[in-house]
């Protein structure tokens, strides 16, 4: 178990749930958003010294949060690895706040990705070794993937089906989810070819958003207005920027940083009541899956087929309704933090999973680039 | 100022690149472990030497994943090719249509300039 283990804990949590604002920049999410977290737990600004942050259209967030916000961070990370940045920032502050060099740490991003056209902002990162070939970014890195996996493991486009109709059911059980409504095995099976084996209905929705965490140690997290979600333990691992250089194309990184993140908190995976799993296509749910150990390697088409994660099944997944049908903003991972906590915080309502004591959230970036794994827990868990 | 000499000369991007515009394919092997890799760096990625060399590949590999992508003007594949020596890279199989390209198929390299030199492959035995 690692020393961290309970240490500190999540106190606030920021969600604008403002998936469509056009005339708000990315900054204007994300300040709402740290507003909104620190009323959560009774903190303010001034009490901020530690700020973590990541944007996709900024190059230097950091200064520009700490400007807007008027704050003067002692300790900051502004870590990219693209959606999964989060998480990478939640180890980090975990970090730094147990070892005093700061004492509230503000975890926080921002994005108008679809008022602002509807287009992944991706950052300035060219890649010539790719570019003349010209796939879609990043969808034709996932097909690649989700290509590979079907080869080795006779995963089908069915099992990838499953994956979307379980998010959108639990979408319809979140009032703040953007995509509700009825969706169809064969409507998803119809969708439109983007890049083979993914369709439309394969890619995470597109959407604006503002989202942020509050950390403290955890002494100082007893005595504020919510309920703690203690940090047990977490895992991250990089691999590859361009999808030909990744190992393996059908198991991740996630295999890496899942087991760190396990022996942090000294469980596994049967441990775990409720599971987020960064869904920006729903290979990677189902890839996850596996490389999480929820099931064995090759079998997440069948597990997904069991109805497992959907509501009623055995392992609630992605419970929001994911980057599938909940949000997606262009760098989810700090959605999938956020819906643990309030699921351990018993604050989830219809879709409120029953005795959650311990939830894993992971996160991805780039095109199966970087992982990371958070495994928080109620305070049952200490 | 001295430089160490074993990082002198253009690096291997411009090298690669160089290769290319004359026509020749070349690819990178370690010195130490034989393993080689692509796109060009100055360390080994499977056993962390620095002492990189060159060699010219014979050109013919296998598709390891491939991916046909609809645009509205039509539909192109990439493909990710394994070469006989081992490194993988991005391209696309011409002369076959996008949707026949599998995993597995043999391929064999050409370079094409559009209008930059750049690897395309062709199924192997695709004389055309």
């Amino acid at each position: 178990m690692s020393a961290l283990r309970g240490k500190t804990a999540i106190v606030g949590v920021g969600n604008t749930k403002r998936w469509n604002a056009p005339g708000r920049t990315p900054f204007d999410q994300a300040q709402e958003a740290a507003v909104l977290a620190l009323e959560d737990c009774g903190l303010s600004l001034k009490d901020v010294d530690g700020l973590f942050c990541s944007i996709s259209s900024s190059g230097l967030p950091i200064l520009n949060m700490a400007e807007k916000l008027g704050i003067r961070p002692r300790h900051a990370d502004g870590t990219m690895v693209g959606g999964a940045s989060f998480l990478f920032h939640l180890q980090s502050a975990a970090s730094a706040l147990v070892h005093g060099l700061c004492d509230v740490a503000l975890v926080v991003y921002g994005s108008n990705q679809l008022s602002a056209g509807g287009k992944l902002v991706s950052m300035p990162d060219p890649q010539p070794y790719e570019a003349p070939y010209r796939p879609r970014y990043p969808i034709s890195s996932y097909a690649l993937a989700a290509a590979r996996h079907m080869h080795d493991y006779g995963t089908t486009r069915e099992h990838l089906a499953e994956v979307a109709l379980a998010a959108r059911a639990w979408a319809n059980l979140n009032p703040h989810a953007y995509a509700r409504g009825p969706l169809t095995r064969d409507e998803v099976l119809a969708s439109r070819m983007v890049s083979d084996p993914l369709t439309k209905a394969d890619c995470c929705l597109v959407t604006d958003g503002g989202a942020a965490l509050i950390l403290t140690r955890t002494e100082r997290a007893k005595d504020l207005r919510a309920k703690p979600v203690y940090l047990l333990g977490t895992g991250a691992c990089v691999s590859h920027r361009q999808i030909a250089a990744m190992p393996d194309l059908s198991t991740t990184a996630a295999v890496e940083s899942g087991r760190l993140a396990y022996a942090a908190a000294g469980i596994a995976a049967r441990d775990v009541d409720h599971v987020m799993l960064y869904d920006a296509f729903t290979i990677t749910t189902l890839m996850f899956l596996e490389d999480l150990g929820f099931c064995a390697k090759g079998e997440g088409g069948a597990f997904v087929a069991s109805g497992a994660i959907a509501p009623g099944g055995s392992l609630p997944v992605n419970t929001n309704g994911g980057g599938l049908s909940c949000n997606h903003p262009g760098m989810y991972g700090l959605f999938t933090v956020i819906e643990a906590a309030e699921q351990l915080r018993g604050a989830a309502g219809a879709r409120q999973v029953e005795g959650c004591e311990v939830a894993l959230a992971h996160a991805n970036g780039g095109v199966l680039s970087s992982q990371a794994t958070a495994i928080l827990g109620t305070s049952a868990t200490l | 100022m001295s430089t160490d000499p074993r990082f002198d000369g253009p690096g291997p991007d411009d090298v690669f690149a160089a290769a290319l515009h004359e026509g020749r394919i070349t690819l990178q092997q370690c010195r130490a472990c034989a393993t080689t890799r692509h796109p060009p760096a100055l360390v080994c990625a499977a056993c962390g030497s620095a002492d990189l060399g060159w060699i010219e590949p014979s050109g013919r590999g296998t598709v390891y994943s491939t991916t046909t992508v609809r645009e509205r003007d039509g539909a192109y594949n990439v493909a990710i090719i394994e070469l006989a020596e081992g490194a993988r890279l991005m391209s696309r199989v011409d002369g076959i249509a996008p949707e026949a390209v599998a995993i597995g198929l043999a391929v064999s390299a050409r370079i094409v300039a559009e209008p930059q030199p750049h690897l395309v492959f062709h199924p192997a035995g695709d004389g055309a």
